[in-house]
């Protein structure tokens, strides 16, 4: 069993935080899918959390760049900034593949 | 908007200076924003941009209604993101979004080699520019701040220092640019009428600052107890700096040439601040110093000795000290007296030149032997814009206090006291 798929076997809960439609914040998006849908079969949620519509959830998860992907689920949180374009980076910062 | 402390530790650390945070926050005064940047944290893929700390800053903002902002430090942005170039870029658009929403923002950073910021930045797209400094001159340590650039204003461009006390910060005044302050025509008694009489029948002016200079045992401090005596039976209150003894000492000393200072103590008229001069810096010692007249508001201050002050400074700075101090003074109205230690009979002259030129009036006690006798010897060396005697009148210290003896038979008639 492939690490990957190991990790997939679990629920993993993602929340995306955006601010607007912005270009990098849409390319988050669809880089995100895209991975998901490679790495971790149907195991997943994705919660997008536009900040501009709701400013008070920056502070809990400490959001300061845009846009962050944040991993709640699996433990520990992992976070991720960047328009998630350098999949490689995406996979080592979820804990997908070792570093 | 807080980087590197925990709200906790804010709260705690600002309670000493007198800052009650949680109270604040409680009536919403003032929103802290705790932001955590972990590097190792964070992972970075491709492009982003610091739109989350607009827009936690504008929720900030807008949450509280808030008109000053505070952004401590921006280093911390510096160690959470790799990449200078967006940080740069970010920071730019900060400072103007800032001033498009109307806010004053302070922001901190810390101070690079050789540049103001250690990014280099900063310094261009703020207004203004303070720069603060902590330097160790002759193992004393003094914190000073300067004005390096403020947009828009003819600001001081002196390094001022600055003192960090119990109730919070306070800078020194400045020194003031012209010699302006008006001069009281009234007069103050010295406590002794022979005195009185030798500075023109009056005593001191007020607001006047006055040298009281002699060797050891002279009886410097036992003159000053008379003037300070004199002004807390006028009911003034009167501030006493002591820098060689306690003040203890000091009452229990004057106890035994009949000087009774306790009872002056008691009631408030009689302020007493003693410190060894080395405890700190020269300017830390006037700021303290300020903040002890600015409190007690009192019509005399003392200073006993003076000399003690040099010791923690050089002559140039003494004496540019002494004159902040007799400006703010003489602005007042308060009347100065500083005692001063000289080395030794032939040089008692020279060694106060320094800041005799700062004084108005100048008294000389000098000790003189004589048939194995040490005979004590008072004069007025100058004393500006009355008459005064030129005479050397001899004097003893009694049980009773300083005895002035006048030789001119004018005075004959006051010896009986």
């Amino acid at each position: 069993m492939t690490q990957a798929a190991r990790k997939g076997a679990e629920q993993w809960n993602l929340r995306l935080y955006v601010a607007g439609q912005t270009p990098k914040c849409i390319t988050a998006f669809a880089n995100l899918k895209k991975l998901c849908e490679e790495h971790l079969g149907g195991n997943y949620t994705i919660e997008v959390i536009d900040l501009l519509k709701k400013p008070q959830l920056a502070s809990g998860d400490q959001i300061l760049a845009i846009p962050t992907l944040v991993r709640r689920l699996p433990p520990p949180i992992k976070r991720i900034i960047g328009d998630l374009s350098n999949t490689e980076r995406v996979l080592v910062g979820l804990d997908l593949v070792p570093k | 908007m807080t980087f590197e402390e925990s709200l906790e530790d804010l709260t705690a650390d600002v309670a000493s200076l007198g800052f009650d945070l949680a109270a604040l926050i409680a009536q919403r005064k003032i929103i802290i924003d705790d932001v955590r940047v972990n590097r190792h944290e964070i992972e970075e893929t491709g492009e982003y941009d610091l739109e989350g700390l607009f827009i936690r800053l504008d929720h900030a903002i807008k949450s509280v209604r808030a008109k000053r902002v505070v952004l401590d430090t921006i280093e911390a942005l510096f160690a959470g993101f790799s990449n200078p170039g967006i940080l740069r870029m970010e920071l730019a658009r900060l400072f103007r979004w800032l001033k498009d929403k109307g806010v004053t923002a302070v922001i901190t950073g810390e101070r690079g080699e050789g540049t103001l910021t250690r990014h280099g930045l900063e310094e261009y797209v703020s207004d203004a520019v303070i720069v603060l400094d902590h330097r160790v001159d002759n193992q004393v340590s003094t914190r000073r701040l300067r004005i390096v650039k403020y947009r828009g204003s003819s600001h001081g461009t002196n390094e001022y220092p600055f003192l960090i006390g119990r109730s919070g910060l306070s800078v020194l005044p400045i020194t003031s640019l012209g010699l302006q302050h008006e001069a009281p025509l009234d007069r103050v008694s010295t406590g002794l009428n022979a005195l009185d009489a030798m500075l023109g029948g009056k005593g001191f002016y007020r607001g006047s600052s006055i040298l009281l200079s002699g060797g050891a045992g002279t009886g410097k401090s036992s003159l000053a107890a008379h003037f300070v005596d004199a002004t807390c039976r006028r009911g003034e209150r009167c501030l006493y700096f002591l820098f060689e003894e306690s003040p203890s000492q000091y009452m229990r000393n004057m106890r035994s040439i009949g000087i009774h200072l306790e009872a002056w103590m008691k009631d408030g008229r009689l302020h007493f601040h003693a410190a060894r001069p080395a405890l700190f810096g020269l300017e830390q010692h006037l700021v303290a110093m300020h903040r002890e007249i600015e409190e007690l508001r009192p019509s005399v201050v003392v200073v006993d000795p003076v000399n003690d002050l040099m010791s923690v400074g050089t002559a140039n700075s003494v004496k540019a000290t002494l004159l902040r101090l007799i400006d703010y003074l003489k602005t007042s109205h308060i009347t100065a007296l500083f005692s001063s230690l000289t080395a030794g009979d032939a040089h008692e002259q020279t060694t106060d030149t320094g800041i005799s030129s700062l004084m108005d009036t100048w008294i000389l006690l000098r000790a003189v032997e004589e048939k194995g006798q040490r005979h004590r010897g008072l004069y007025v060396l100058k004393s500006r814009g009355m008459p005064h005697s030129n005479e050397l009148s001899p004097y003893s210290i009694t049980d009773c206090g300083v005895q002035l003896v006048r030789r001119s038979p004018r005075t004959a008639k006051r010896r009986t006291r």
